[in-house]
């Protein structure tokens, strides 16, 4: 047996703790398994293309499309934003990250449902799929970043250092709320599949909550001295972080004149101090997520 | 000696619900129907295994015997009780244990190794090992939907016993595999008991757990029936008493779980 006697066994069998066999759970778990995570994230992308002819191709076609639709219908039908600078960048940019965030939630949340068999039979920690569906929709954001900054170059892009922490910020902020939601939702997924159809009610909403299709000046002038309770929506404060690091820095400053002399606000004052608080909530709400989770784990595999 | 699995008390409650949807309850709670109901699949069951003790766990259908593999497996946890195991667990609870049907053979094998907690490097050192005890020639590199249950059995049980392991588990794996398969497999077991490792040992065959085992635990509706010996084990169970209307013997069957 010279295949068995190995690093694991050649220890002394005392010094080894006795143990609950279902020790090893949680988020921290998940990262110390970076192989298997490494290995769940592989599947599920070359799973997600899987037989189809354009493959990865979709992941820039799918955003592509969202994209003029919404440029077609609220640019050229409605006329709206035409004084707004670079406004189809500023479109973009939002529709990446309230895209990001759908997938995470959306897949995060049944991910659970679709991994039955590995779920039901083998011992690993179970947030592993929700994780794995976020990588794997992060993934999917890196094709439609290079179109954005393509387009943001074409448009005389200037990026400062704060756009870079902007950008960061803002890809923190989604992947831990979108992680949580995914996690509590996956979890009561399980007991009730209803779960699974609030996830897309709470979706349609997300698109309207950021400022996306129109400008956060918009959201300034309208809702006053209540545009700070706007910016307690974390997608919101992301969106706008995202549309700092890539919308602003495009735009000349003889347009930035010209949005000051009408008294637009285009962007929120303290706005990375808005981002960190709204990442430090964001991580709380991840901690509670995964209380949650590991509460409802236990009952998990009867049920499926 | 030390103790590789420790059981006190341990209950596992289970629910069943026999209405789903919100019109099913309603209906129900106004006729007076119960919604759910609750029963113990384990009930304070209580045992210690010294480390190196191969155990042969037996029972009738439905007695608990995979609920309290899962457990020792982590996938499920006690209820009520504590369940304490030492060092690592491999095993097989059930053949082909999550497999997915889409991917190849070879990616199935090197996910399913990963999932029992082998590191990248301990797989690179052992994946020939286990594509040669596996013996599925080019089928390797079909999907697993396309696999027979012996193939699936195959594979999953070719990664399992590679996993270096303080304890390891085996469930209904033999049943579906093919005689010279299952000599291989019974050797390889025998090495992983000579070895020193813990075995749990799942089985309907009186034969091979006398052959494997050197104590058998019974379930019996959820309670330890009995825990000793593994001939008055089998005789506990009655396992070895021919059936009076059906002369096949196990043998016969070609069955050895």
């Amino acid at each position: 047996m010279t295949d068995i006697a190995t690093d694991d066994l050649s220890r002394n069998p005392e010094d080894i703790p006795l143990k609950p066999p279902s020790a090893d759970n949680g988020l921290f778990a998940v990262f110390q398994r970076h192989y298997l995570l490494r290995l769940l994230v592989q599947r599920e992308i070359s799973a997600r293309y899987q037989g189809s002819f354009l493959g990865l191709m979709w992941s820039y076609i799918n955003p592509l499309t969202q994209f003029f639709i919404y440029w077609f219908v609220i640019g050229f039908l409605f006329q709206l934003h035409k004084d707004l600078p670079n406004f189809p960048i500023h479109l973009f940019s939002a529709l990446i990250l309230v895209h990001f965030f759908n997938e995470t939630f959306g897949a995060g949340t049944r991910s659970i449902m679709r991994n039955k068999a590995l779920v039901v039979k083998m011992a690993m920690p179970r947030e592993m799929f929700p994780v794995a569906t976020m990588l794997v929709s992060l993934y999917h954001v890196v094709p439609q970043v290079v179109v954005l900054v393509i387009a943001c170059v074409l448009s005389g892009w200037t990026p400062d250092a704060v756009a870079v922490v902007c950008l960061v910020l803002a890809l923190l902020i989604i992947a831990a709320i979108g992680l949580s939601g995914a996690l509590l939702f996956s979890a009561a997924n399980v007991f009730f599949r209803d779960f699974g159809n609030i996830v897309n009610v709470l979706t349609n909403f997300v698109r309207f909550g950021v400022p996306m299709m129109y400008p956060y000046a918009m959201v300034h002038d309208r809702f006053g001295r209540f545009a700070d309770y706007y910016l307690l929506n974390p997608l919101a404060d992301a969106v706008v972080l995202f549309q700092r690091a890539f919308w602003v820095p495009t735009i000349s400053d003889a347009e930035m004149a010209e949005l000051e002399a009408r008294g637009d606000v285009i962007m929120p004052d303290n706005l990375l101090t808005h981002g960190f608080v709204a990442l430090a909530f964001c991580l709380v709400l991840l901690a509670f997520s995964q209380w949650v989770f590991s509460r409802l784990e236990n009952k998990i595999p009867e049920r499926l | 000696m030390t103790t590789s699995i420790l059981l006190e008390n341990v209950t596992k409650e289970f629910t069943l619900r026999y209405h789903r949807t919100f019109k099913e309850v309603t209906v129900a709670k106004a006729r007076g129907v119960k919604t759910s109901d609750r029963f113990n699949a384990l009930e304070d069951v209580s045992f210690k295994v010294e480390a190196g003790e191969s155990i042969g766990l037996m029972g009738l259908n439905g007695s608990g015997k995979s609920t309290l593999l899962k457990m020792i497996n982590g996938v499920m946890r006690p209820d009520n009780g504590t369940l304490l195991t030492r060092g690592r667990i491999a095993g097989l609870i059930a053949t082909g244990a999550g497999f997915h049907p889409q991917l190849s053979g070879e990616e199935n094998l090197v996910l399913n190794a990963a999932i029992l907690g082998m590191s990248e490097r301990e797989l690179k050192r052992k994946y020939d090992d286990i594509v040669a005890f596996a013996d599925l020639g080019r089928t390797l590199e079909a999907p697993v939907g396309h696999y027979s249950s012996g193939q699936r059995a195959r594979l999953g049980f070719a990664v399992a016993v590679h996993v270096d392991s303080d304890i390891f588990l085996a469930d209904e794996v033999l049943a579906v595999g093919d005689k010279p398969f299952r000599a291989k497999c019974m050797k390889k077991m025998m090495e992983i008991r000579d070895s020193g490792r813990t075995l749990v040992y799942v089985s309907h065959s009186p034969a091979s757990v006398e052959k494997m085992c050197s104590r058998v635990i019974v379930l019996e509706k959820g309670r330890l029936g009995f825990d000793g010996e593994p001939k008055a084990g089998i005789h506990y169970l009655e396992y070895d008493t021919p059936d009076s209307d059906n002369e096949i013997t196990d043998d016969e069957m070609g069955n050895d779980i």
